[in-house]
């Protein structure tokens, strides 16, 4: 693993350029087939059409808040794909790709941007945990689970290990640090991969931090590595190499993915308060999704009915979470008791039984005024 | 006489005692750029560069501890915390040394600070966001614990908290920045700590509450009295010191209470007023003093669910009839 503390300039893993044309690096070298390749690109524009329809539908009211993943489509499809079923995956709230390739479905996501379900999916099933909110908290969470993991003696060639997804502002959070000591002392197999995407809301890397992210693992004691966030090969091929040094029990390692959030904050968030076009033009002509298209053409490994068959699947895809979304039963109002503890609870019981009779009062009351 | 909102009387008044004491400075996540996630700290930046309102790192506790350095060596930090939910990374540097530091350095230095914090559910905002959870700091001595209700008090108070020797927490509400009303032009009132208000004179029944459940019992007691119930509310304004004198001449006055807090009900500050009532007034107690509160779940993010959870007008509006009807005047 290369350690870069010494270097003046960043140096950044890129694997692919803008431009489509692929480049060798020494310490991750990547042998990936056409169809791997196609399918990486069926990845990348599939989940930018969910996550644009899940924009869309909050515009519309039909989600409470939506946090796109737009720009970010490479960090998260590179690493997603580098993890193997018996992986586990903690992510913040914008991980929208890592979920895909975890196998949990739109409709899954969006109940809970909808608010009809407090958790989408079971995170044993998946590989992937429930969304966090609180900043930085889930670092921690990762490295425990990490060292469970450790402690059940699930290390090895086959072994497990566990990704932790958060953004450049989390790591001004104490919890990051602690996470990052904790995992370093233990030698626990958690990869950090942090999305540093450029802004924290409105805030940018220079408000958080005097030295390029991937630089604070020197100093606790394991490996830190720049990619190109943009280049979903580059995120592939560290990520999978992450993840086997973690699986097999030599540590941490930290992945700082150099991207861009090209959107909003979050759907309550207007960016052009405080940040220039200029800045996003330049992101734009560093696509994620381009690139790749101009490598499987350059290359002849797709065809224009490849494309046009990712494009259709893409529609019916948004189509598809359009229509499940508005279909997504609305909850009952006694459903807030029913996750409070995982055992029954007489307190929560009588709590309930009140509600219910306080509820049934109105519709007495609505029956008595149509007599 | 100007009506304005509760933003714009805590901008107005930041701004003012900014310029009133060079020492007064502003530090929290997105307040400087972004003008603060509420905007209560619109154009403060442009006025006062960077010197005096600081954008800090996503680090609470960083920048709560930072704070207090600062106050003890004589400066006036004024703090946002984004929402009082994320003072709960900072709680150790506020309870365990804001609020000590003064005793426990035998009185060499105090803490001259403010955090200002907005509660509040009903944003939609999830569990982990929508919390009230006040009650923690008013727990403490050491600690002043300030809950305005209208653009008036919030200025009023805010003045007061700021020019206040000791840590304040100065609690705001998602769901007033946007409400309105007067503020005299050019007051100066500085209010005084510890001291609840009458804001609405009755003779049946008394209603309190503090920060936006003052206002809903103000809205309470304004459609009841279409009804014929005169209802007395009680905005607590202070929740540490607590001004039990007021709320207990109020309650020897009318014979009864109702308690409504957007709170969990068990070990809240309503149970803190109602023991207060129960010392104070026993005789006087007509009826039981009733509390209305949240539900006690973690706040569901789902409209229709986070509704659910919520004290609301009708169900403070049952609670007061249930109470009077019990005291044996039939209501509604
Ligand atoms: C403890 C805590 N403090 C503040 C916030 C408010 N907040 C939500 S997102 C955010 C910015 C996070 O930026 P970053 O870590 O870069 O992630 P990104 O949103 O860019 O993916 C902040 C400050 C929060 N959710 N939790
Ligand atoms: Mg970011």
């Amino acid at each position: 693993m290369s350690n870069n503390t010494a270097q003046k300039q960043p140096e950044l893993v890129q694997l692919l350029t803008p431009e489509g044309e692929l480049r060798r690096h020494p310490d991750y070298p990547i042998d990936i087939s056409a169809e791997e390749m196609r399918g990486l690109y069926r990845d990348l524009v599939l989940v930018r059409r969910v996550d644009t329809e899940a924009v869309a539908l909050q515009r519309q009211g039909e989600l409470g808040l939506w946090a796109s993943l737009l720009g970010q489509e490479a960090a998260q499809i590179g690493s997603g794909r580098a993890l193997r079923p018996g992986d586990m995956a903690f992510p913040s709230y914008r991980e929208h790709g890592v979920a895909w390739c975890r196998g949990i479905r739109p409709r899954q996501l969006l109940s809970m941007f909808r608010g009809v379900s407090n958790g989408g999916w079971d995170p044993h099933e998946y590989g992937f945990h429930l969304y966090s909110i609180v900043i930085a908290s889930q670092t921690l969470h990762a490295t425990g689970y990490a060292m469970g993991v450790q402690r059940d003696g699930a290390l090895g060639a086959d072994g497990t290990a566990v990704i932790c997804y958060f953004g450049d502002g989390a790591t001004s959070q104490g919890d990051t640090s602690e996470a990052f000591n904790f995992a370093a002392v233990n030698n626990a197999p958690v990869v950090f991969f942090c999305q540093n995407n450029q802004w924290a809301i409105s805030e940018p890397p220079e408000r958080q931090a005097r030295v390029p992210l991937y630089r604070r693992a020197a100093g606790f004691g394991f490996p830190g590595v720049r990619i190109d966030g943009n280049d979903v090969l580059a995120s592939l091929a560290v990520t999978r190499a992450a993840l086997q040094h973690a699986r097999e029990g030599q540590g941490p390692m930290l992945i700082e993915a150099f991207t861009y959030r090209m959107g909003a904050h979050t759907t309550n968030d207007d960016p052009s308060r405080y940040r220039v076009s200029a800045e996003l033009e330049e992101w734009r002509s560093k696509d994620p999704i381009e690139r790749v298209r101009t490598h499987l053409t350059n290359e002849g490994i797709a065809d224009d009915a490849f494309f046009a068959e990712v494009d259709a699947e893409a529609e019916s895809i948004g189509e598809r979470v359009r229509r499940e979304c508005r279909e997504l039963p609305d909850p009952d109002p006694l459903d807030i008791f029913h996750e409070v503890y995982a055992e029954p609870n007489g307190h929560i019981d009588r709590q309930r039984a009140d509600f219910a009779d306080y509820l049934a009062s109105f519709e007495d009351a609505d029956a008595e005024g149509v007599r | 006489m100007s009506v304005i909102t509760y933003r714009q009387a805590l901008r107005d008044t930041l701004r003012a005692e900014m310029h009133r004491d060079e020492n007064v400075f502003l530090m929290g996540e997105e307040i400087g750029v972004f003008e603060g996630s509420y905007k209560i700290t619109e154009g403060l930046l442009k006025e006062f560069g960077e010197r005096r309102v600081r954008d800090t790192p996503i680090a609470e506790e960083g920048f709560v501890g930072a704070a207090i350095g600062a106050a003890m060596l004589g400066l006036r930090p004024v703090v946002e915390i984004m929402t009082i939910n994320f003072s709960l990374i900072a709680i150790d540097q506020i309870i365990n040394h804001a609020a000590k530091i003064y005793g426990m350095f035998g009185g060499q230095t105090s803490v001259p600070m403010v955090i200002r914090t907005p509660g509040g559910g009903g944003q939609q905002l999830g569990a982990t966001h929508s919390q009230n959870i006040e009650l923690f700091y008013s727990f403490v001595p050491g600690l002043k614990v300030l809950a305005p209700s209208t653009p008036a008090e919030a200025a009023a108070m805010l003045r007061a908290a700021i020019r206040d020797d000791d840590p304040v927490l100065f609690l705001e509400n998602l769901g007033l920045y946007n409400s309105k009303g007067e503020v005299p032009e050019g007051d100066e009132t500085v209010a005084e700590i510890g001291r609840a208000a009458v804001t609405r004179e009755g003779t049946d029944i008394t209603l309190i509450g503090y920060s936006r459940m003052a206002m809903v019992a103000g809205q309470v007691a304004e459609a009841l009295a279409a009804e014929g119930i005169s209802v007395e509310v009680v905005d607590l304004r202070s929740l540490r010191p607590l001004d039990r004198q007021t709320i207990v001449e109020s309650v020897c006055k009318t014979g009864s209470a109702v308690i409504a807090e957007d709170d969990w009900l068990t070990y809240g500050i309503g149970a803190e007023i109602a023991a207060s009532i129960q010392e104070g007034a026993f005789d006087y107690l007509d009826a039981p003093v009733r509390r209305v509160a949240m539900a006690e779940v973690p706040m569901p993010y789902a409209k229709p669910l986070e509704s659910a959870a919520l004290p609301s007008v009708e169900s403070i509006t049952t609670a007061v009839k249930e109470t009077l009807n019990a005291v044996g005047r039939r209501v509604g």
